[in-house]
């Protein structure tokens, strides 16, 4: 090699070896869990902003920047992002983020998804063929999503790799803990169903003992209809049901409707974590699982 | 189980044999029957039940994505410390992620190509006879009074190795007389392992010009393409074998150059090696020249399509997309005769954070081109050698004003300079468009639209025309690009 190459390609070859790992998550949620375990280790860019649809967000151009740069793509996968990663992923021409890389971690990988429809067919409305995408409403899930980003980053980065073992720890303890002091809190609430304003709250359901089966929605992605509304206050009524919950991006005023007339109370569930006071996972999670409680305390 | 249903069978085999013609018993039997009828059914449903459990346990012990059904909470649990058992140990060699228990099918598209078909359905009406003629140019529009269907489009795509990934789209259209003409619209891979942020696209494919021509119709905000575009690259929009290469520069914001080299000879390159269409003698005519079948005597008798795009984030809800481009290439009026587009482009859009399903938004796309057309001399004709321009831009508005609705404006305006030829060429002359629209989507997958066209033109005088648009999608989720 002739001496004046040394100069250009060491420093080229030794920069991404010194530099922090650029992870790139896509929704809000897989954020908050990256920025647990990657703390200051990490250069972390969160695409989908908390209040937004994760399945309709635009795929920008300024996104492809950020995935070019990108040593970690962590993506909820199971189709959440099949509307706009795409298009991003081939605009960004990043060999470490190819599927199978390491650099690629798809976080349902390992976490038993619910709801995997048996026949594909849209005229049941927008299914998922893998099963519903939402699963990091059930905090056992993001310990599964934890541990698996905390395996990615450890290979990639192996001088950080106790930092962020040591981060894995604190978050599955803290997480340990918190679970306890829900379950305790949610207790004499088992059973009771909730009404949500679309299929989103599955995994929170099933883990808090909470049925969620009935919709506003009268199948995912169409909107309400007064039919379909009619029949859900009459089974609210029937069935005593009276929390209605509604994300940032649907419509308050159908799901205050539908509470007036069955005296329920109407429940904003961030989608993500990202809002005020709601900034971690874990303060997510204690605020969905508290403002619950309350609710029924309240509607007792 | 079956010995059960043998032992009600044969027990209602004897009381059949015993049997007293009677009324009540009559009835008691019948009634026997159909308890035997229920069982049966019970058990059918039973078995069923157990061969699905059974294939599923197959299907997950083979590795093939099974219809997995809810599972209990016990399991769940179980599956999910087995999976956080089973990653605790961090090895310090690379691991791939299919030792994470595959508990769910979790796999999008678990197939080897992505298959998808879309139609455009079009009915209206127009004050002009004949749409075609004059009004509605491009091979997509709706072009006549009545029903017309213009692009079923059927889509493929897949990774093809660990190099390249591949697309086409194969367009079906049916002609006013019904007949179906089909068309490979495009059919090209691109690379996706170069290095030093290069890309590389080989096969016919639109060109990257601009923002609407390389959008297939169904991408479109309006029924039909911009007039502009239309003089600029002809009736299908600029599109042709060859191969680009495209470089994403290491800017801080989105900062994209394009550059195609393109063989250009055909109807899909319009305004180059076109030889246009045969006249009354069946000699062919473009710009009303005899043309030449322009043979390439050297690499610059190309197409070269040149492009530089650049994004930036004007605030947390507005982005805007800015671009320019050219195409430069020989032309088939005469053996020296050279044709040259310029183009810009911009798109902006504003998008609230709580945007639900996309809606409510507000875009607003802008392109102005030039084009400069060498015509060759025609000493029989006679035309003299002489330059066209044209030039035109539109502009449009779209206001996605609540879930599954949008309404739009678009005004296109457009201008030829004076030649000598021109006299009925559709694509010259000044002419100007009004175009209002209103959209409904039913779902991510059907869209009904209603457009009115105010229309005038140097040719024609005015023109009303209002057409409506019915579009469906089959198959697999299509991402939507910027």
């Amino acid at each position: 090699m002739k001496s004046y190459l040394r100069f250009i390609l060491i420093p080229l070859l030794a920069a991404p070896a010194l530099a922090k790992l650029n992870v790139v998550a896509t929704t809000p949620d897989l954020g908050a869990i990256a920025h647990a375990i990657g703390g200051d280790q990490i250069e972390l860019a969160t695409l989908a902003k908390p209040t937004e649809d994760p399945h309709f967000v635009d795929a920008k151009p300024s996104f492809i920047v950020k995935l070019n740069h990108a040593d970690v793509l962590l993506e909820g996968g199971a189709e959440l992002e099949a509307g706009w990663l795409t298009p991003l992923l081939e605009g960004a021409r990043n060999p470490r983020l190819e599927a199978g890389k390491p650099g690629r971690v798809s976080a349902a990988e390992g976490v038993a998804l619910l709801e995997v429809p048996t026949a594909l067919d849209r005229s049941q409305g927008d299914i998922h063929a893998s099963g519903n995408p939402h699963y990091l409403a059930d905090p056992l899930n993001a310990k599964i999503v934890a541990a698996h980003l905390a395996r990615t980053l450890a290979e990639l980065d192996e001088k950080s790799a106790p930092a962020f073992q040591a981060s894995l720890k604190k978050f599955d303890d803290e997480l340990e803990a918190k679970l306890a002091e829900w379950q305790k809190l949610v207790a004499p609430y088992a059973g009771r169903p909730l009404v949500t304003y679309h299929n989103y709250w599955i995994y929170f359901g099933r883990r808090f003992n909470w049925p969620m089966e009935l919709f506003l929605e009268p199948k995912p992605g169409i909107p309400p209809t007064p039919a379909h509304l009619a029949s859900v206050i009459g089974k609210m009524k029937a069935g005593n049901l009276k929390l209605v919950t509604v994300q940032p991006y649907q419509n308050r005023k159908t799901a205050e409707t539908v509470a007036s007339h069955t005296d329920a109370l109407v429940l904003d569930f961030p989608s993500f974590p990202g809002g005020k006071g709601t900034e971690g996972y874990l303060e997510w999670m204690d605020f969905l699982v508290k403002s619950t409680v309350a609710g029924f305390e309240k509607t007792h | 189980m079956k010995f059960r249903i043998i032992l009600t069978a044969a027990s209602v085999l004897c009381f059949t044999a015993a049997a007293w013609p009677a009324e009540d018993q009559v009835q008691q039997l019948q009634l026997q029957l159909k308890q035997l009828q229920a069982d049966f059914e019970k058990t059918r449903q039973q078995q069923q039940q157990q061969i699905d459990t059974l294939t599923r346990k197959l299907a997950a012990l083979t590795g093939a994505p099974a219809s997995a059904p809810a599972k209990t909470d016990e399991q769940q649990k179980l599956e999910q410390e087995l999976a956080i058992a089973a990653e605790l140990p961090v090895s310090a060699t690379r691991s791939p992620p299919a030792t994470v228990p595959a508990a769910a099918g979790a796999k999008a598209g678990s197939s080897y190509m992505n298959l998808s078909f879309g139609t455009l359905i079009d009915a209206g009406w127009s004050t002009a006879k004949d749409p075609s003629a004059q009004l509605q140019l491009g091979d997509h529009d709706p072009s006549k009074r009545g029903f017309l269907l213009r692009n079923a489009e059927i889509s493929l795509d897949g990774a093809i190795d660990p190099y390249f990934k591949g697309f086409a789209n194969i367009v079906l259209k049916l002609d006013k007389n019904n007949q179906t003409e089909i068309e490979l619209e495009e059919s090209f891979l691109q690379s996706t392992a170069l290095p030093a942020n290069l890309q590389l696209k080989v096969g016919q494919y639109f060109a990257s010009f601009g923002r609407q021509n390389a959008q297939h119709p169904h991408a479109w905000s309006f029924v039909d393409q911009p007039l502009i575009l239309g003089r600029a690259f002809g009736p299908d929009g600029l599109r042709s074998l060859g191969a680009q290469l495209s470089w994403l520069a290491p800017t801080p914001f989105y900062t994209e150059l394009f550059l195609s080299v393109l063989d250009g000879q055909g109807g899909t390159a319009f305004s180059f090696r076109n030889p246009g269409e045969p006249d009354a003698a069946g000699s062919n005519r473009f710009a009303g020249r005899a043309t030449m079948d322009r043979i390439l005597r050297g690499p610059s008798d190309l197409l070269f399509v040149p492009r530089l795009a650049s994004s930036f984030e004007l605030s947390d809800t507005q982005t805007l997309v800015a671009g320019a481009s050219a195409a430069f290439g020989p032309n088939d009026t005469g053996p020296a005769s050279r044709t040259e587009v310029y183009g810009v482009d911009f798109f902006w859009k504003w998008k609230p954070a709580d945007a639900a399903q996309g809606f409510p938004y507000l875009t607003w796309q802008t392109e102005a081109l030039y084009r400069r057309f060498e015509a060759a001399a025609d000493p029989l004709v006679p035309l003299p050698a002489e330059v066209l321009r044209d030039y035109g831009y539109y502009t449009q508005l779209v206001w996605g004003f609540e879930p599954r609705w949008n309404a739009g404006l678009r005004i296109d305006y457009a201008k030829g300079n004076a030649a000598t030829y021109d006299v009925a060429d559709p694509h010259r002359g000044e002419r100007y468009r009004f175009s209002p629209e209103l959209t409904f989507l039913p779902s991510e997958f059907s869209k009904i639209r209603l457009q009115y066209n105010y229309d005038h033109g140097d040719l024609f005088g005015t023109a009303h025309s209002v057409w409506m648009r019915l579009e469906f999608g089959l198959g697999a989720h299509a991402a939507h690009k910027y």
